[in-house]
């Protein structure tokens, strides 16, 4: 049985900025520890001699060249998608925070 | 703000030794960013150097240029290093504006360079090594403007604007090891460390290392421990520090507060903290607590980055010397004096006179320009020296000295006018009318004039009184308002005596 508790579910949900009710953390505490133990069986089939990998396909060094491409979009293209730009830049509500 | 008590410095390192380390983040001066095609710039009109890349459009992937992975590499290498054989990216997860994406791509637990060691000299010439942890490649955010508050700062603001210029910009952060020992040296140490490593990057060629720009910027962490005692204290980790002058003032000014809290019976927080430039002082920023918890993980958008070992050696083979080699091969180069070499460097301007003597100036012009006259402007501006002007700049000057355009006093004035942004030395002599009177006829018509006013002069140089003449060069400058060449009216005027 996985170690998941409903405090690391709570911790979680702060991290993502989701807001849970006490019924929604019962339910993923359960269910996210159904998932943890389903990935642990896998951890046990791999053995020593099996490295860990974070990506299925083995190629190294994909470089690009370092080229302006036509890839850059203009400023009113780049605006485009947001809720709410002032002037050229991108508007955001006050965040109670700090760069990180 | 209310301003903290301080101890006096001397007193805190009799009660305390002070523990540093230093994260430093270097701006790559690539012509693209880390991981899109967009243009590596400052400034520029708002969002103007943007892919979907840099602006975390779904969909949009991002790839490593080479060339920052060659320049992170070559720093490695500089460093002292060992590069990795396999490195690898990782996300560094977080809601914050300045990336669109909510993560930062970073190195985590395989950063593709590690273990170094870098010699940095104090003015003394003591030498202290410190050593590396580690340096990682990772992608600089955008610039938010906080509007609304009061202050301009993050507390009251109603909004924020994003530009996400800089976002995707490669950086490298080069992370130290904590540093004992180093003491009452601590400030200075701290302002020499990031002085070395800017004169590395500089030399390498692979930043533009200008920290008023932020292509360098160091977060000192400073931590104190009662004497005596083996159990490192509490640190604090100011960031904001944009020259060089700051990150000696901002150590010794954590020292001095975290020695008068801890001898209150008071304990330190475990926070950021801001330095401030204009009250030299630093103030609470956020608390490092459970929502540092940044759940890294491989960046799945990304492949390892396994550089060959004959990539490694090409690079190691370009390195350029060890700043300490060069330093000794620029002095015996300019003919320096000790005295005159040494206060070139504790001024933190070889790298400045090096552009200003392959710029066609003479060592000892550079030399008398840059701790002269521009490290006087520099000072009552409370300004770094290397913000107000480039090196070439300032060997422009000296060349239309050298011309004989222009005499040490107008120079000074064409000097304060480049300064000032009005163009180039040339084009501030052209459009002032600043070149110096050689024009014989002129300087004798004055001379003339000068005489009428002062009959006895050329008496008393027949005399042997030749420093009567000051009276008649005095009067010559003035009635040409200062374009005269004063070596060529004395002349003329002793010629006058003679005949």
């Amino acid at each position: 049985m996985s170690d998941i508790s409903e405090d690391s579910v709570r911790h979680l949900a702060g991290l993502a900025r989701i807001d849970l009710t006490n019924d929604e953390v019962t339910h993923l505490t359960a269910e996210l520890s159904k998932i943890v133990d389903v990935v642990a069986t896998v951890s046990a089939a791999a053995t020593d001699d099996v490295p860990a990998t974070s990506h299925p396909i083995p190629l190294t060094n994909v470089y690009r060249d370092d080229v302006v491409t036509d890839d850059v979009l203009t400023t009113e293209k780049a605006l485009s998608g947001a809720p709410e730009h002032d002037g050229s830049r991108f508007k955001v509500s006050a965040i109670l925070g700090e760069e990180q | 703000m209310a301003k903290a008590k301080l101890m006096d410095f001397d007193k805190a390192l009799e009660l305390f030794e002070p523990v540093l380390g230093f994260e430093v983040h270097v701006e790559l001066n690539t012509k693209t960013k880390m991981f899109s095609s967009a243009p590596n710039e400052f400034g520029g009109e708002p969002n103007s150097n943007v892919t979907p890349v840099c602006l975390g459009l779904p969909g949009s992937l991002p790839v490593v240029n080479e060339q920052a992975v060659r320049y992170s590499i070559s720093l490695g290498l500089a460093l002292g290093c060992s590069i990795a054989p396999s490195s690898r990216f990782a996300r560094k997860n977080y809601f914050y504006p300045d990336l669109a994406k909510n993560y930062q791509i970073s190195q985590f637990d395989e950063p593709i360079a590690f273990e170094g060691k870098v010699d940095v000299e104090l003015s003394d010439g003591r030498i202290v090594s410190v050593d590396i942890e580690r340096a990682h490649m990772e992608e600089d955010a955008g610039k938010l403007t906080h509007i609304g508050g009061a202050t301009g700062r993050i507390q009251g603001a109603e909004y924020s604007l994003v530009d996400y210029n800089r976002a995707g910009v490669p950086l490298v952060e080069i992370v130290t090891k904590v540093i004992y020992g180093a003491e009452a040296d601590a400030p200075e140490l701290a302002k020499a460390y990031v002085a070395t490593i800017r004169d590395i990057v500089v030399a390498l060629g692979i930043s533009d290392a200008r920290m008023e720009r932020g292509n360098l910027r160091c977060d000192a962490n400073v931590s104190l421990r009662p004497r005596g005692q083996e159990k490192l204290g509490t640190r604090t980790e100011t960031k904001n520090v944009n020259s060089l002058r700051s990150v000696e003032r901002a150590v010794r000014y954590e020292i001095q507060r975290q020695a008068q809290i801890l001898s209150e019976g008071g304990t330190i927080i475990q926070e950021t903290r801001h330095w401030h430039e204009d009250t030299g002082a630093t103030s609470a920023g956020r608390p490092k607590s459970d929502a540092d918890d940044y759940r890294y993980f491989p960046e799945p958008d990304l492949l390892p980055v396994e550089p060959s070992a004959e990539l490694i050696a090409e690079l190691r083979a370009a390195l350029p010397e060890q700043p300490a080699e060069r330093k000794r091969r620029l002095k015996a180069e300019w003919g320096f004096t000790d005295l005159e070499f040494q206060d070139v460097v504790n001024s933190g301007l070889l790298s400045e006179l090096v552009a200003t003597v392959s710029a066609g100036a003479s060592p000892q012009a550079a030399r008398k320009w840059w701790t002269g006259e521009i490290a006087r402007i520099a000072n009552a501006a409370d300004r770094e020296p290397t913000e107000l002007i480039t090196g070439a700049q300032v060997a422009e000057v000296q060349l239309l000295v050298d011309e004989g355009v222009l005499n040490d006093r107008m120079a000074r004035q064409v000097l304060e006018a480049v300064i000032a942004g009005e163009g180039t030395a040339r084009e501030i002599v052209d459009a002032k009318g600043l070149a110096v009177v050689s024009d014989d006829g002129a300087l004798i018509a004055a001379i003339d004039q000068a005489l009428a006013a002062q009959p006895d002069v050329l008496e008393k140089i027949r005399e042997g009184k030749v420093q009567a003449a000051g009276a008649v060069i005095g009067a010559v400058m003035q009635a040409m308002q200062g374009k005269a060449d004063a070596a060529r009216v004395r002349e003329l005027v002793l010629e006058r005596a003679q005949a």
